[in-house]
C-alpha cells in the first residue's frame, strides 16, 4: 500500500481517535432527496453517534450539504424539494407526519455557512430562540440563558460590556460564534454545522474548531466542511459523500490512515474533487 | 424656430460624430494602436465640440431675446404707451406678437399695427443674429476640435470631462429649479402674510375667504383666513387613508415576498400596480357615487347623522389609492432582506409568521416607513378624490362622518376661476402651499430621524 502524503492529517486523525462511541443518535436509513427532476442524494445510510463529532466531507455538489439540511428539516423550505426514505432522532421519526417541524428545530440546532446573525443586540441575538419557545419565565432567567449561552460558545468575555450593541457589528468569527450561543441557548441536542468555518480567517477557525471540541461533551455534532484537516482535527467519525452516494463511513482515524474505497483515497490525497 | 434648429443640430451631431470617428480612423491607418483613444471617442469629440457651445448659444438666445425684444419696442413706442397700466402693457405685448404672427389680437388699432411691424424686424433681426452667432460658435469649435485630433490627442479623458460637465448640468438645473419654487412660494406668502397677520392664519379657527369683499365699492362680509380646520381636516383624511392603506400595504407586500408561489406573484404583483395607474379622479366618482353613500345609508340604518360627503368615504377611497404604493415598496424591501437571515430564524425553530415579525419586518423597517412616508405625501397631495367625496365646507371637526376640506382642495379652489393676484383671497393659495411644504418636509426629515434611529442593520 503507498503511504499517504498526507500525514499530518492522519497524524491528527489519530491523535482525535475516540476510546470508545456513544449508542446512535441520528440513523438514516434509505435516505433519498430529489430536486424536481434531479436526484441529489441516494440511498444513504448513516449512523450518526451521541455527543461526538461527525464530519461529511466530500467534494462541491455531493449531497453533503443537502443531506445536513435533512436532519432538521430545512429542505421542506424549498417547495420543490422531496425526501424519502427515514430518519430518526433517538427514537423519534422525524418525517413522520404527527411531527412538529418547529419543535424538530427546537431540539437540531443549525449553524450556517455564512455568519447570519439577526440585525439586533447580541442579548437579543440569543435570547431569541429562548423567547420564542417560551423556555424562559422571568427576564431573570433570560439574562442567565443568555450568560450560560454566550459562555458556552466562549463570547462572554469579549461581549459582556456591549451586549447591547449590534450583533452585526461584531468581527466574522465573533459572529459565528454569536450564531453557535444562538443555537445553544434553545438547548438542542444536536447541532448541524453546514461548512462553519468557510468564510473565516485561520485564527477564528482554530477558536470555533476548539469550541466544536468542548460542544460535544454535551451536544450531537454534525458538520460538513471542505478542509479535510479541519474534518481530521475535529470529528471522530467521518463520511464521505461523492455524487449524491455515500461512499465510506468510519472512524476518521480509519478514514484517514485506511481508506477503503479507492475514490475515498483518491479525494484524501487530493488526486480529484 | 428653436425646433427646427434643434433638429438641425442633432443632425449635425450626428454628422460631426461620424466624421470624427472616421478621420480617426484614417489617421489610425494600419496601425490601430497608434492613437491614444478609440475611434468613437475621437466622434464624440468633434460632435459635443461642434454642437455644445452652438447648443448653449441656442438656450440663451431663446431665453433672453424675447425680453430684450420687449424692452427695446417698448422704449420705442415709450410716449404711446405713457398712460398705460402694467395689465394694458402686457396686453398691448400680447396683441403686436398676435399682429406679426397672424393671430387674433385683442385690440386691433394703427398703433399696434405700426408695433407688430416694428416687432417683426426686430424679432427678425434677433434671428439671424442668433442663426450667425450659432454658426460661429459652431464652425469654431469644430475647427479647434477637428485640429486637435491626433494620435496623441487624450480624446478619451476630454470626452469623460464633457460627459461630467454634462451630468453636472443637468444636476444644477433639477436644484436650481426646486430652489426656484421654493423661492417664488416664499414671497408670494410674503405677500399675503404682510396683509393677513401669520398668528390669525395659523392659529385661526375659521376659514372664510369666499366671503372676501372683491371690490372697494362691494360690502365685504367676514373673509377670515384661519388655517385650522383646513389642516384638522387634512390630518383626518390622511389618517383614515392611513389606517386603510398601511396595514393592507404591509400585509399584501408580506403575503406577495414569503407566502405566494411565483404563479401567483407573477400575476399578483403586476394587478396591485394598476390600482397606481388608475386616476384619482376615477376613485373620486368611486368614492362619491358608491362609497359616500354606502356609508350614509350604513350610517343612518345605525341612527348616526352621516353627511352625503365625509371624511370617512375620502379617507377610505384614498386609502385603497395608495395601498399599491406601500405594497410596491414594501414587497422591495422585504424581498431584499438577505434569505439567510430567514433561515437562521427557521433553524432555529421559529415559523413563518415568527420569523416575518420578529426578523423580516425588522429589518426591513426602514424601507417600509420610507414607503408609509412617500404614501402619507401622497394622501396629503391628493385633491380630486376629496373634492368629491369629502366636499369644501371647511368644518372644524374630528368626526369622520362630517364634511371636511384639505389644504389642497382650498389651494385648487382659491385659484381656478377669475381671481386677482394682489388679493389675499388668491395669495393665501401661497400661504396654504407654503405651509404644507413645510409640513411634509417636517415630515420626512422626522421619518428619517426615526429610520436612523431604528434600524436594523443587516450588512
Amino acid at each position: 500500500m503507498n503511504s499517504l502524503p498526507t500525514f499530518e492529517i492522519a497524524a491528527a486523525a489519530t491523535a482525535n481517535a475516540p476510546a470508545t462511541l456513544g449508542r446512535p443518535k441520528i440513523t438514516g436509513r434509505n435516505v433519498n432527496v430529489f430536486y424536481g427532476e434531479k436526484h441529489a442524494i441516494k440511498d444513504v445510510n448513516v449512523d450518526i453517534p451521541e455527543r461526538s463529532v461527525m464530519a461529511f466531507i466530500g467534494p462541491s455538489g455531493c449531497g453533503k450539504s443537502t443531506f445536513l439540511r435533512c436532519i432538521n428539516r430545512m429542505n421542506d423550505t424549498i417547495a420543490i424539494c422531496r425526501v424519502t426514505g427515514g430518519i430518526h432522532i433517538g427514537e423519534q421519526d422525524i418525517y413522520d407526519k404527527s411531527l412538529d417541524v418547529v419543535q424538530l428545530r427546537a431540539r437540531v440546532g443549525m449553524v450556517f455557512q455564512k455568519p447570519n446573525p439577526f440585525p439586533k443586540s447580541i442579548y437579543e441575538n440569543v435570547a431569541y430562540g429562548a423567547r420564542i419557545h417560551g423556555l424562559v419565565r422571568s427576564k431573570t432567567d433570560l439574562d442567565e440563558v443568555v450568560e450560560t449561552s454566550l459562555r458556552k460558545a466562549s463570547l462572554w468575555n469579549e461581549v459582556k460590556d456591549r451586549l447591547h450593541d449590534s450583533g452585526t457589528g461584531l468581527s466574522g468569527g465573533q459572529q459565528q460564534r454569536l450564531c453557535i450561543a444562538r443555537a445553544i441557548a434553545v438547548s438542542p441536542e444536536v447541532i448541524l454545522m453546514d461548512e462553519p468555518c468557510s468564510a473565516l480567517d485561520p485564527i477564528a477557525t482554530a477558536r470555533i474548531e476548539e469550541l466544536i471540541d468542548e460542544l460535544k461533551q454535551n451536544f450531537t455534532i454534525v458538520i460538513v466542511t471542505h478542509s479535510m484537516q479541519q474534518a481530521a482535527r475535529v470529528s471522530q467519525r467521518t463520511a464521505f459523500f461523492h455524487l449524491g452516494v455515500l461512499v465510506e463511513e468510519g472512524t476518521t482515524d480509519q478514514i484517514f490512515t485506511n481508506p477503503v474505497d479507492t475514490r475515498t483515497r483518491d479525494y484524501i490525497t487530493g488526486r480529484f474533487g | 424656430m428653436f425646433l427646427p434648429l434643434f433638429g438641425l443640430l442633432v443632425v449635425i451631431t450626428i454628422a460631426c460624430f461620424v466624421i470624427g470617428r472616421s478621420r480617426s480612423i484614417a489617421l489610425a491607418g494600419v496601425n490601430y494602436s497608434s492613437m491614444h483613444s478609440r475611434p468613437g471617442y475621437h466622434g464624440w469629440w468633434l460632435a459635443l465640440m461642434t454642437a455644445g457651445p452652438a447648443f448653449i448659444v441656442l438656450i440663451v438666445w431663446s431665453i433672453a431675446a424675447p425680453r430684450i425684444v420687449r424692452s427695446m419696442l417698448l422704449s420705442r413706442f415709450q410716449e404711446q404707451i405713457s398712460g398705460f397700466s402694467t395689465a394694458q402693457i402686457d396686453g398691448f405685448w400680447r396683441d403686436l406678437q398676435a399682429l406679426a404672427t397672424g393671430g387674433t389680437p385683442g385690440i386691433r388699432d394703427a398703433l399696434r399695427q405700426d408695433a407688430a411691424v416694428a416687432f417683426a424686424s426686430l424679432w427678425n433681426t434677433s434671428n439671424m443674429a442668433m442663426i450667425a452667432v450659432m454658426a460661429a460658435a459652431g464652425i469654431a469649435g469644430f475647427l479647434y476640435a477637428w485640429s486637435a485630433i491626433s494620435p496623441a490627442f487624450r480624446a478619451r479623458h476630454s470626452v469623460e470631462k464633457l460627459v461630467k460637465f454634462l451630468l453636472a448640468a443637468s444636476a444644477t438645473i433639477a436644484i436650481l429649479t426646486t430652489i426656484g419654487i421654493v423661492l417664488s412660494l416664499i414671497t408670494e406668502s410674503m405677500r399675503f402674510f404682510s396683509m393677513v397677520s401669520p398668528i390669525d392664519f395659523l392659529f385661526g379657527l375659521t376659514w372664510t375667504p369666499q366671503q372676501m369683499a372683491f371690490r372697494a365699492d362691494q360690502v365685504g362680509g367676514n373673509a377670515a383666513f384661519g388655517f385650522i380646520p383646513l389642516l384638522t381636516g387634512t390630518l383626518l383624511i390622511t389618517f383614515i387613508a392611513m389606517i386603510v392603506a398601511a396595514p393592507l400595504g404591509i400585509m399584501a407586500a408580506v403575503y406577495l415576498s414569503d407566502y405566494a408561489t411565483p404563479q401567483i406573484r407573477a400575476v399578483g404583483k403586476p394587478v396591485l400596480e394598476i390600482l397606481a395607474g388608475i386616476p384619482t379622479v376615477v376613485y373620486g366618482f368611486f368614492a362619491a357615487l358608491t362609497v359616500a353613500p354606502f356609508i350614509r345609508t350604513t350610517g343612518s340604518s345605525l341612527g348616526l347623522d352621516v353627511a352625503s360627503e365625509s371624511a370617512l368615504a375620502a379617507g377610505v377611497v384614498m386609502g385603497i389609492m395608495i395601498v399599491p404604493f406601500v405594497s410596491s415598496l414594501s414587497d422591495d424591501v422585504i424581498n431584499a432582506v438577505p434569505q439567510s437571515l430567514r433561515d437562521g430564524s427557521m433553524g432555529l425553530g421559529a415559523t413563518k409568521s415568527e420569523t416575518i415579525r420578529k426578523v423580516v419586518l425588522p429589518a426591513a423597517l426602514p424601507g417600509i416607513v420610507s414607503a408609509l412616508v412617500l404614501a402619507i405625501s401622497r394622501a396629503i397631495g391628493e385633491t380630486m378624490i376629496v373634492v368629491m367625496a369629502a366636499g369644501l365646507a371647511a368644518n372644524l371637526t374630528l368626526n369622520p362622518l362630517e364634511a371636511v376640506t384639505t389644504v389642497t382642495v382650498q389651494i385648487g379652489t382659491l385659484l381656478t376661476g377669475d381671481q386677482e393676484f394682489d388679493s389675499p383671497k388668491t395669495l393665501a393659495a401661497f400661504g396654504l402651499g407654503l405651509v404644507l411644504f413645510v409640513i411634509t418636509l417636517s415630515l420626512n426629515l422626522v421619518a428619517l430621524r426615526v429610520v436612523k434611529k431604528y434600524r436594523e442593520q443587516y450588512d
